[in-house]
């Protein structure tokens, strides 16, 4: 029986390993220590370190990657759908790249055993990465690929948001109700703080702006990911970098996204009297808005909800489901429970959206 | 329903007090008496008569969402606060009801109080089909019985007197005592000339802390009244034209029924005479260990009067000032005066009694005096300025009047962190419940918990090395590796049975993250013995 035999993707100590025998890994997804080839379901920092010898990632997310991995990185980038065959000393496996709906090149990963020399487990993987699906037909991201369903006989999903007190409202409520919130700070003299993730979450906040209220500045993380975005098609608002020049032109009627690191430090300064929004699926529970004292907070995430992950383990038909990360116990007993699904547990290091609430260091580095 | 919820999202969004009483402010203003002087009650920390029990709203929200049990209670872990959660579970968040708060508050929450529990049911299921998710969270709140959202009575006060153009002293001593939920009392808490009732508690006037020696703050010695802080109930004893006597905590919470002896000793007194003073347990000539007193809490009328037979130990009020004499308001004059007025009144000693005077002269010896509060069970030295009025709550008049507290130092330990919990509302998803340790016999005995004490980038600290390090988990609880010591500060040591170390401590909190330490450094469960011992007159072998 296929099960008996060792999985092709397990937890191993520097990451998910891709194994089919032969003594070492064919390849590490997402990992956290160098690899010789490092499959890359998204350029965040806690999925993509540097120190691999190899990258390979979707082909609309190289451009991050490079940007965030240093210019000497070996990045590959293969077209979402296309199968690349990886062959190593145990044998090849099939790799696919599909949209995760999570930041722009966001990728599940399908794996499936091509050749081995040893007896193989034979199931189809799908690792999805961080993940966004949402059955809602007005809710795209208008800066990544939409999630797209992949059949597979074991699926290992995230669960940032893995319990059902997670159900997003519609983003353009939240949108619409971030941009009455700018409007009354500009009308009142006060400046607009949006706290989001340098990549990803800050580019779709300057998606969902009226950049009609008034100009829009960027912290140095987020507007060195910008060119990136504009060399994948992405439609974006005018922005400035939020230097201290540009500050001037800010203060009292503008919005600056910035990463959440700069909260409670000194970059604040010169910007006026201000207020400070959080744009993070966590900002729907309460304590969570509170314990940093946020002004407002827009619902607004790159993770897929509650429903939405209930739907991804659906569409892909698997009879096993890997959690990892966040809440990955409770969804596990309860797909093991409801749907009669084999689950297990994946120990990673992967945070989701936790490191997007915790100051964050590495993305304030850019300033 | 709507406006109200507005109003608690806009006092939830902010920590400024100003943003906080000029949101209330214009919901008075806007609002119909009704609906203004519900919204006052539940502002001010009042409770429905029969809140809703936890067991029942869990039950409605498993039924209604089809979840099984244990994945609600790890939401409800995740959120931290149970109302929250069922408000974020509940399906179908429609658009929310346009029924005003007097309605919801007629069809939704007073009929619960006397209802069974089928029809309790019913009654919050219909509450919940109207309502949108903000709506349902603030519904939650007030059938549970906690609004909680960093909003006290004095606020709700200050709030009204704006929106409505009146003295706030006014509105303070119209909202004293018991509030009510009607158009006609809201009416008259906001009317230009209503008389004041004289049955209610006036605003107490409230001490600041004096953390530095006194002389060089308050200047001359003699220009303060001494008197030894007593660690007691503070209460103002009223005795109204008609009726019993009454006696208010400054909780504005009538205790009479739980110290009938006081209200017995208090009935030959003449009418129009209001005290203020100290609850407290007395035994001989000074005060008795507080859980003397502890055992008399929360006690109604009928149980409080069981007292045990030939206990030496009394519960006394002491006196320190009047308020009122003949019904006439004595507050503004000074307290010289108003201390001449106490003294010449014949007071039912032992039971009532004003207070005596610490006649030390200078600072220094007073200093002295001081050190050996704890001997005399008492917390300090209050210090009240003799030419200040009696003011209202924690105002300091700019005449360099007024009253200050100089407490002794809490008794502290150094214990090691044992065991963790999440925390709730603003510290949710945090570890921030801690558990402590003393050692006995070479193990770790529990011996407080304590929630406060760190800042934020401690707490912070704190609960990702307690996620690194924990043994064992049961639930929200994380036993953790028994290798962090924190200073435990705490008011004092009293026997108990329902701890394992065998005594309990009060108000224990975090005076410091000892890094410097070792756990093996910690201190013993006979170190806590020890100051029990010299504390509270307990044996040694207890």
């Amino acid at each position: 029986m296929a099960t008996a035999l060792p999985p092709l993707v397990c937890a191993a100590p520097g990451g998910l390993a891709v194994d089919v025998g032969g003594g070492e890994p064919l390849a590490m997804i997402d990992p956290w220590r160098p690899a010789h080839l490092a499959i890359i379901t998204h350029a965040h920092a806690d999925h993509a370190y540097r120190g691999s010898q190899r990258y390979l990632c979707a082909q609309p997310g190289a451009g991050v990657l490079r940007a965030r991995m240093g210019k000497d990185a070996v990045v590959e980038g293969v077209p979402y759908g296309q199968p690349l065959r990886v062959e190593g000393r145990g044998g090849a496996v099939e790799i696919t790249f599909f949209p995760a709906g999570h930041v722009l090149g966001s990728a599940q990963v399908r794996l499936r055993v091509l050749e081995s020399r040893f007896p193989a487990d034979e199931r189809t993987w799908v690792v999805t990465g961080d993940c966004n699906f949402t059955a809602r037909e007005t809710d795209p991201n208008p800066t990544c690929a939409r999630f797209e369903p992949v059949r597979c006989d074991v699926l290992l999903v995230e669960s940032t948001f893995g319990l059902p007190i997670y159900r997003w409202p519609d983003p353009r409520e939240e949108f619409a109700g971030l941009n009455q919130w700018w409007r009354a700070n500009a009308a009142a003299g006060r400046t607009s703080i949006v706290l989001a993730y340098g990549l990803g979450k800050a580019q779709r906040v300057l998606a969902g702006l009226d950049p009609t209220i008034g100009p829009i500045g960027v912290h140095g993380a987020v507007e060195k990911l910008i060119p990136e975005y504009k060399n994948e098609g992405v439609a974006l608002p005018e922005t400035v970098h939020t230097t201290q020049k540009a500050r001037k032109g800010l203060r009292g009627v503008g919005l600056v996204v910035a990463p959440p690191g700069i909260l409670g430090t000194a970059w604040l300064r010169g910007l006026g009297d201000s207020r400070t929004s959080m744009a993070s699926g966590f900002m729907l529970v309460r304590g969570r808005r509170r314990w940093r004292s946020f002004d407002h907070g827009c619902v607004i995430s790159d993770h897929a909800d509650w429903p939405g992950l209930l739907g991804i383990v659906e569409a892909s038909g698997a009879k096993a489901v890997g959690v990892t990360h966040g809440a990955s116990e409770p969804l596990a007993k309860y797909l093991r429970e409801t749907r009669g699904l084999e689950t297990f547990t994946v120990p990673t290091r992967y945070r989701g959206e936790a490191q997007e609430v915790a100051a964050d260091v590495e993305a304030s580095e850019g300033e | 329903m709507r406006a109200f919820t507005g109003l608690y999202d806009a006092l939830d969004a902010t920590t400024a007090t100003g943003e906080k009483l000029s949101a209330m402010a214009s919901y008075f203003r806007a609002a119909s008496p009704s609906d203004a002087a519900i919204a006052a009650y539940f502002l001010s920390g009042q409770r429905v008569r029969r809140t809703v029990h936890t067991r029942l709203l869990v039950g409605l929200t498993l039924e209604t969402t089809g979840l099984p049990a244990w994945l609600v209670d790890a939401c409800h872990a995740q959120v931290g606060d149970l109302s929250e959660t069922i408000a974020l579970l509940l399906p179908d968040p429609g658009k929310g009801t346009d029924a005003s708060l007097t309605q919801v508050y007629e069809a939704s929450i007073v009929p619960l109080a006397t209802s069974d529990d089928a029809a309790r049911r019913a009654i919050i299921t219909d509450a919940w089909r109207a309502m949108d998710t903000r709506q349902r969270y603030v519904y939650h709140k007030l059938i549970r019985g906690a609004l909680r959202v960093g909003v006290h009575k004095k606020m709700v006060v200050r709030a009204i007197a704006m929106a409505h153009g009146l003295e706030p002293a006014i509105v303070a001593v119209r909202l004293s005592g018991r509030m009510d939920t009607t158009a006609g009392w809201y009416r008259n808490v906001i009317s230009k000339g209503a008389g004041e009732d004289v049955a209610r508690p006036l605003p107490f006037y409230l001490a600041h802390q004096l953390d530095d020696p006194p002389g060089g703050v308050l200047g001359d010695r003699d220009r303060w009244l001494a008197e030894w802080k007593y660690d007691g109930i503070r209460a103002q004893l009223i005795v109204p034209q008609h009726g019993p006597p009454l006696l208010w905590s400054r909780g504005e919470e009538d205790i009479s029924g739980q110290f009938p002896e006081i209200v017995a000793a208090a009935r030959g007194l003449p009418p129009g005479l209001v005290l203020d003073g100290e609850v407290l347990g007395w035994e001989g000539e000074g005060p008795a260990p507080f859980s003397f007193l502890q055992t008399r809490l929360n006690r109604t009328a009928r149980t409080a009067g069981q007292l045990p037979l030939f206990d030496p130990r009394r519960i006394v009020l002491r006196a320190f000032d009047v308020l009122r004499v003949d019904g006439m308001d004595l507050r503004g004059l000074p307290l010289r005066r108003r201390r001449a007025i106490l003294e010449s009144l014949d007071l039912p000693a032992p039971t009532i009694a004003a207070t005596t005077p610490v006649g030390e002269p200078a600072w220094e010896g007073l200093a002295r005096l001081r050190e050996t509060s704890r001997k005399w069970r008492v917390e300090g030295l209050m210090l009240k300025h003799l030419d200040g009025a009696y003011g209202i709550g924690r105002t300091k008049p700019g005449d360099g009047t007024g009253w200050w507290k100089w407490k002794i130092g809490p008794m502290s330990l150094d214990a090691v962190l044992v065991m963790a919990q999440l925390g709730t509302g603003k510290r949710a998803g945090l570890y921030t419940d801690y558990t402590f340790a003393l050692w006995h016999d070479g193990t770790l005995v529990n011996f407080a918990k304590a929630y406060s004490g760190l800042t934020q980038q401690e707490i912070e600290r704190a609960d990702a090395w307690i996620r690194a390090n924990t043994l064992r988990r049961a639930g929200p609880v994380r036993e953790v590796r028994p290798e962090q010591v924190f200073e435990i500060g705490f008011e004092g040591v009293h026997p108990s049975t329902r701890h394992k170390s065998g005594l309990a401590v009060r108000f224990p909190r975090i005076l410091k993250w000892r890094l410097d330490k070792q756990a093996g450094e910690a201190d013993g469960l006979a170190a806590l013995r020890r100051m029990a011992v010299e504390g509270c007159g307990l044996h040694p072998n207890a």
